[in-house]
């Protein structure tokens, strides 16, 4: 169980503003962190990372990592981040990274193994894609045994193909290790793929804090999105940059504005 | 030929170079890191050797390392050790008169670095001291080698300072430089030409060294 209760004043793009959030997150929880950009996501996982500061507490399983009187700096927090721009450590080899962190073979094997990067992992990681990049980070990552993964749009920099094939090694990671996680992630697939729950941030404060269903129904429930191709009743229509066919009566032309009501079904 | 002056300015360019490493790292390293209102300051105070007048910095070198002077009594008394006109007296003036040739190429380097990587390495659970070892230093190799090769082959240049703090005294402070000054006075023009000429070829070739290593690298991550 990590309880957050922490407040930060920020200068952000969208002027100064306070980070204040206040909740739990259960143990093998996956959170997923979505808003604007600018809104504070990004401050928050560095905070519990201990790598920005905050006023406020921050307990997880009984150690306390901040509070009045103490900060845990980020050695001690036994953390795994995985960082957008992958921030491998390019002197090294695959395994080497792995082991940089944890000199425990068996582990960074058998993680290598579930990302199918076995066969590169004496090589330099400089000399790798992106998609291996990132998965190289997300292994290292896990070879922390980490109380606490998190995530800062991790799958972002990756062409659709490659972000699917993540998305799914991310889950059986999770399902493996049954880690705690915080991901941040604006497309809607991933958030369906893997959160238990959604945190919604606005202006530095979590606004919203439920299921999948309960954050994004509310909202686009009610807005109007522009039908771009019908088929078999079936209209395509964008939400939140991601393409979707819902079923629509016969009635519905191409270029009309429908009033569309989520559900996991219409996503899958 | 008497190589004994080649012979020390190697040895002191050798010393120094080394010296300057275990002091400039922590310092390029806190440069490069910190936010402190506190940074110009100390970065104008460890360039000022590039700026001001080798005679300026030796006049003032002679003042405080002089035996009169309580650091050169107390050192003197202490370890029986003089800190002016002796190898140990140049070593020091080195250190002083090179010690922006370390610093800043680290220090550029080091500010070049992915700042994700470095906390990458702190919440893999690495104190600051194995991460700049084990993850900065090995990241930023051309600025290492520009910072290690231009400080040795700035110290072999070096003659005012070296002149006022140490002399000329043969086989402990007659450095090449020095030798070479004293030859022309004396006009013994062909000894000098040959020292001379062993010195650009000496100061050519370590620079191209530095050229060629740098161009390898640039070129092996993609930059070229």
């Amino acid at each position: 169980m990590i309880r957050i209760d922490i407040t930060k004043n920020l200068h952000g793009s969208q002027g100064d503003m306070q980070l204040l959030v206040n909740t739990v997150v259960k143990q093998k929880e996956f959170i997923v962190l979505m808003g604007e950009s600018g809104s504070g996501k990004t401050t928050l996982l560095r905070i519990l990372a201990g790598l920005a500061e905050a006023r406020g507490t921050i307990e997880v399983d009984e150690t306390i990592w901040l509070s009045n009187d103490k900060i845990l700096p980020p050695q001690q927090r036994e953390i795994g981040f995985v960082f957008q721009d992958y921030a491998l450590f390019d002197n090294m080899s695959v395994e080497e990274n792995l082991l940089f962190v944890n000199e425990d073979i068996t582990l960074a094997k058998e993680l290598l193994g579930m990302t199918e990067l076995t066969a590169l992992a004496q090589r330099n990681v400089k000399a790798l894609s992106g998609g291996q990049k990132q998965r190289v980070s997300l292994c290292r990552a896990m070879m922390q045994k980490p109380k606490l993964l998190l995530m800062d749009e991790p799958l972002s920099s990756l062409d659709p193909t490659m972000r699917r094939k993540l998305q799914e090694e991310i889950k059986q990671l999770h399902e493996r290790f049954g880690t705690t996680t915080i991901m941040v992630s604006h497309d809607v697939r991933e958030v369906y793929a893997l959160a238990d729950r959604v945190w919604k941030m606005e202006q530095g404060k979590v606004v919203q804090n439920g299921t999948i269903d309960e954050v994004l129904s509310s909202q686009h429930n009610g807005h109007k999105v522009e039908v771009l191709k019908l088929q078999n009743q079936k209209a395509t229509v964008c939400i939140a940059g991601e393409f979707l066919e819902v079923e629509v009566s016969e009635s519905v032309k191409v270029g009309e504005y429908i009033g569309v009501v989520l559900n996991p079904q219409t996503h899958h | 030929m008497d190589f004994t002056p080649f012979w020390l300015s190697f040895k002191l360019a050798s010393v120094t170079t080394l010296i300057l490493f275990i002091i400039a790292l922590p310092l390029a390293w806190w440069l490069s890191q910190t936010t402190s209102k506190s940074k110009p300051f100390f970065e104008a105070l460890t360039a000022l050797p590039i700026v001001l007048p080798p005679s300026v910095l030796g006049f003032y070198l002679l003042v405080v390392l002089s035996p009169n002077s309580a650091l050169g009594m107390f050192v003197e008394n202490l370890f029986g050790v003089k800190l002016v006109f002796s190898f140990t007296g140049l070593v020091i003036a080195s250190c002083f008169y090179s010690l922006p040739f370390m610093v800043q190429p680290l220090q550029s380097g080091f500010e070049a670095l992915n700042t994700h990587m470095i906390e990458a390495s702190y919440l893999a659970g690495k104190s600051k001291l194995q991460t700049v070892l084990k993850v900065a230093l090995p990241n930023i190799k051309p600025s290492l080698i520009t910072a290690l090769i231009i400080t040795f082959a700035h110290t072999v240049g070096e003659f005012g300072v070296v002149l006022m703090v140490g002399g000329s005294i043969p086989g402990e402070t007659k450095v090449a430089s020095v030798a070479i000054y004293e030859m022309v006075e004396v006009m013994e023009y062909e000894n000098a030409h040959s020292y001379s000429a062993i010195m650009v070829a000496m100061s050519f070739f370590v620079l191209l060294a530095v050229y060629v290593f740098n161009h390898k690298q640039k070129t092996k991550i993609g930059l070229v």
